[in-house]
């Protein structure tokens, strides 16, 4: 007698849970060479709106805990993707039409990349921040302060290492996060979710929509709650623009699409710093 | 003469004559039926509200709110604060309404007074009676309204003995709300069932008539001190309740919900069960109310998000 399929259905990931979109929608996922490969959910505004109030209720928790700590759970990350290489080596392998091997090396570069930036955690203050020399009796630091709450619309092409890339530097700088994934290579994004579930990493700090950024991003954008937004997945240049101009109604950091970056190139504090905040505080002395 | 249930309007009369015919007066009333009373309550919460209809609805749900704080460590400048929000809910936008009422312990009701000002259409409500327990004598009780009110409260918040009203003494529930209701003189009295720990829809559909039996002017489910508190079918058999007693005495009661409703979604599905039950006449601050404290924030933000078109957020509210 033949087996029955057990299939996976590919959910959200927000506050730490797998839920199917509020609107009960969802949409066919291709493979690299064009056949059905699974169904994911398609996520509407409403996700969006929710994943915002996951990430910051997350906030106050993750912004606060200390350095050390949020390196220690962000390392956890690379060891959980570690212990699931088969199934994320698969995925990439579907969505990206790649082989065996050159599947392998872009986890290698993904997990790395976890790795590199997990070390940041606690360098970031020493690094971006400053003891400012004043004439008087005063101490003056500066030290670097998480924005909030990111918005991401993740690279379309690369389906892990750029995701990976976009979302772990915005996290280890202590903010929180909303990621609309690849709509069109959505699945590594999700067995992703599962390495975050399980890493220790507090429930809302990363919430992942798989579906169409045109639809989601401009409610993002426009969400004043929402105290930055990376535009790294929107290539079409009319739509970046007018989620910039939305972007402004609360003056939210943003960053833009860059056709030329290299994903598989070594990082730089760019990311680290671009949704940072300066605090610049006094001190007497001798007090 | 009106029959609804079986009942007419000299059984009513008849009802409270002595403790045994209360008894079977209150056992005379039908049964709940439990899993329909849930349905039909999660099926009207399922309605789709259209977005005209939604604006509409979150000015009504606003204009009835008990604006309430109910704490150990209110402070005369917390007061302050609350009916400010009560008058002004949105400092960015005037035309927002205003809440139908402040709801404070009875010590406060001077504060809400000074800062309210004489002629505000914003009503002064205070709990009373032992609040939240209920558990003191009944001349305690009586002091307790009779102090509140001599500091100017417009309504009076009671809560029910349900210690009492659980060991089957009912008369004693039923002379007590009529004493507080003597007690109140010109104000309004709203009757705490405290449904959290009535255990089942019997016993909120006995409460809720015995509670109009001893003349109150509005039914409220709890204290918003007792999980659970407002839940949909609660809310449903409480309507009922209401919706009979007018079609047999012809007289209005009111019917205020509190506790555990704290976002626009919960407030939208109560104003649902009010125009699907009672009718369209308890669609006013007069006849049904919304005891809340953190849900007028969300109302806000609703309102804000369909003003803008965008979703607004924490930061743009006051903080309670």
């Amino acid at each position: 007698m033949s087996r029955i399929d057990v299939r996976k259905t590919y959910k959200l990931y927000i506050n730490g849970a797998f839920p199917r979109s509020e609107s009960g929608r969802s949409y066919e996922v291709l493979d690299a060479g064009g056949r059905f490969a699974a169904n994911a959910a398609l996520a509407s505004r409403k996700d969006a709106r929710d994943a915002v109030v996951a990430a910051r209720s997350a906030f106050k928790g993750w912004s606060h805990a200390n350095a050390y700590l949020r390196g220690q759970i962000v390392y956890r990350i690379a060891e959980v993707m570690e212990s699931r290489r088969a199934q994320l080596v698969a995925d990439v392998m579907a969505c990206e039409g790649l082989t065996e091997a050159r599947a392998k090396r872009v986890l290698d570069a993904a997990i790395d990349r976890v790795v590199w930036y997990a070390g940041w955690a606690d360098k970031l203050p020493a690094v971006l921040g400053n003891a400012n020399a004043v004439s008087g009796p005063f101490f003056n630091f500066s030290v670097p302060e998480p924005s909030g709450v990111i918005a991401i619309v993740a690279p379309e092409a690369s389906s892990l290492l750029a995701l990976v890339s976009v979302t772990i530097p915005v996290v280890v700088a202590g903010n929180t996060c909303v990621v609309v994934t690849s709509r069109t290579r959505p699945l590594p994004a999700i067995t992703w979710a599962e390495c975050l579930a399980t890493s220790d990493l507090p429930n809302g700090v990363v919430n992942l929509l798989t579906g169409d950024h045109a639809e989601i991003a401009p409610w993002l954008a426009s969400h004043k709650d929402v105290d930055g937004i990376d535009l790294s997945g929107v290539e079409d240049a009319a739509l970046a623009r007018s989620l910039e101009a939305a972007a402004a109604v609360n003056l939210k950091r943003f960053a833009r699409h860059d056709a030329e970056e290299d994903w598989a190139v070594r990082p730089n504090l760019r990311r680290l710093s671009r949704f940072l905040e300066t605090k610049t505080i006094l001190q007497p002395i001798g007090v | 003469m009106t029959l609804v249930l079986g009942i007419s309007d000299s059984d009513l009369a008849a009802a409270t004559g002595s403790d045994a015919a209360l008894r079977r007066f209150l056992f005379g009333l039908p049964g709940v039926d439990q899993v329909g009373a849930e349905a039909r309550a999660a099926a009207l919460g399922t309605r789709s509200i259209k977005a005209q209809t939604k604006r509409d609805m979150i000015d009504l749900a606003i204009s009835m709110i008990d604006l309430t704080t109910l704490e150990g460590a209110d402070t005369p400048g917390k007061v302050n604060a609350l009916c400010v929000k009560a008058q002004h809910p949105d400092p960015t936008d005037q035309s927002a309404p205003h809440t139908a009422a402040v709801c404070v312990y009875g010590d406060m009701v001077p504060y809400a007074l000074q800062a309210l000002g004489p002629d505000s259409p914003i009503r002064i409500a205070a709990v009373a009676t032992a609040f939240p327990s209920g558990r003191a004598s009944l001349d305690v009780k009586i002091l307790d309204v009779r102090d509140a009110v001599a500091n100017g409260a417009h309504e009076i918040d009671m809560v029910i003995d349900r210690g009492a009203f659980l060991s089957g003494r009912y008369m004693q529930v039923f002379e007590e709300i009529q004493a507080v209701k003597q007690a109140c003189e010109h104000a309004h009295l709203k009757v705490i069932l405290e449904t959290g720990e009535l255990q089942t829809y019997d016993n909120v559909r006995r409460a809720s008539w015995l509670a109009m039996l001893a003349g109150a002017d509005f039914i409220k489910t709890s204290t918003g001190k007792v999980q659970p508190a407002a839940t949909a079918p609660v809310v449903l058999v409480m309507l009922e309740a209401v919706r009979d007693w007018h079609a047999i005495t012809g007289k209005h009661i009111g019917m205020k919900p509190a506790g555990g409703i704290r976002t626009t979604k919960d407030a939208l599905k109560m104003l649902v069960l009010v125009n699907e039950i009672p009718g369209e006449d308890w669609l006013s601050p007069d006849l049904f109310r919304i005891g809340a404290s953190t849900l007028l924030n969300d109302l806000l933000l609703q309102r804000q998000r369909l003003r803008d078109g965008g979703y607004s957020g924490p930061n743009y509210v006051t903080v309670d």
